[in-house]
């Protein structure tokens, strides 16, 4: 075989490489968050650079809310939509908000956030568990945003949750994963898929995230507040495909020292 | 009659229903969901319920969102 019957078939067969949460298969490991976006136009071009096929929305008084065009543009690019809890701060009010949603959108998918600290947004761990025992019972596919603690996440996968998506850092943060070892052990600790949502700064930080093994990145503001959003949601496109196919590929063990790539057998004494 | 719709003291004729106050406060949107109570009331049911003095009600559009 030459190296030229090689390289499509290796393109084609990595270019196959689904996952799939609660029983419905993505060929894209990127979720993509609405919040922040600056324009509808603006949503549609990084929707569509993205790749994405799940997008997160959200519900607000109908007075507050953006124009009923967002779903129109949501629905044209074809992709699932994720409703989410986000600024809920007791179990009550989460699945509250999740049932409200599902009778909005007609769709029993939640991203449950239960927020404990308004500075921070870090969820809190006994509300988080507590709705999401409850959602699950109702017939809901969650999608739990958590802490990178694996002993919770491990938890929640028991409790029934479709996947766990632990953060790297704060919300809107862009600090980037702050604990890669929790988010390496979370993935050991659940057979879920697991989803790096919240923290993605940059490229590279979706890449970490593959490489660490999660499944998928969640991120919105990441690409919806930079500079040129249709251009980082390619980015990140490319760095969760980048990131992926890294860790199949098998990365080189780390050394202390240096390791000659070039043989010494055969060096001339000059 | 006097009820208190997202967050803000509403008047609205006795006898309304949930379908009624959406609506007058739907903003257009077709996904819409209702809370009444601290209840979801679902959309089949909106024609049928009626409101009363005192309740509180949160009518809630889709928007954007992380």
């Amino acid at each position: 075989m030459t190296t030229s019957e090689l390289a499509p078939a290796l393109g084609q067969q990595e270019a196959a490489d689904p996952f799939s949460i609660g029983g419905e298969t993505f060929s894209s490991r990127l979720l993509l968050g609405t919040g922040g976006v600056p324009s509808l136009e603006v949503l549609e071009r990084a929707v569509r650079a993205s790749g994405t096929q799940l997008v997160t929305v959200a519900l607000r008084r109908v007075e507050a809310s953006s124009s009923a065009s967002m779903l129109e543009v949501l629905d044209r690019c074809g992709v699932r939509l994720l409703p989410n809890t986000a600024g809920c701060r007791t179990a009550r009010e989460a699945v509250l908000t999740a049932r409200l949603a599902r009778e909005a959108f007609g769709t029993s998918w939640v991203k449950l956030e239960v927020i404990g600290d308004e500075h921070t947004l870090l969820p809190d761990a006994v509300e988080l568990l507590d709705a999401a025992e409850q959602l699950v019972a109702d017939g809901f596919t969650v999608l739990p945003y958590t802490t990178d603690d694996p002993v919770l996440g491990r938890r929640l996968a028991d409790a029934g949750c479709a996947a766990v998506m632990p953060l790297g850092s704060p919300i809107g943060s862009g600090l980037g994963i702050r604990n890669p070892h929790n988010i390496a052990l979370l993935r050991e600790a659940v057979s879920v898929p697991v989803v790096l949502d919240a923290g993605i700064g940059t490229a590279s930080d979706a890449a970490l995230a593959m490489e660490l093994g999660c499944d998928a990145v969640l991120l919105a503001s990441a690409v919806t507040r930079a500079r040129d959003p249709e251009r980082m949601a390619l980015a990140m496109r490319s760095a969760v495909e980048g990131g992926r196919l890294a860790l199949r590929a098998g990365r080189i063990p780390r050394r202390v020292h240096a390791q000659a790539s070039t043989p010494m057998l055969g060096l001339p004494d000059l | 009659m006097q009820l208190t719709v997202n967050g803000s003291p509403t008047p609205l004729a006795d006898g309304a229903t949930v379908a009624d106050l959406v609506a007058e406060r739907g903003g257009g949107h077709d996904r819409v969901a209702v809370a009444l109570n601290g209840d979801v009331v679902p959309r089949s049911s909106w024609p049928a319920t009626r409101l009363s003095p005192g309740d509180t009600v949160e009518v809630l559009a889709p928007t954007a969102g992380g």
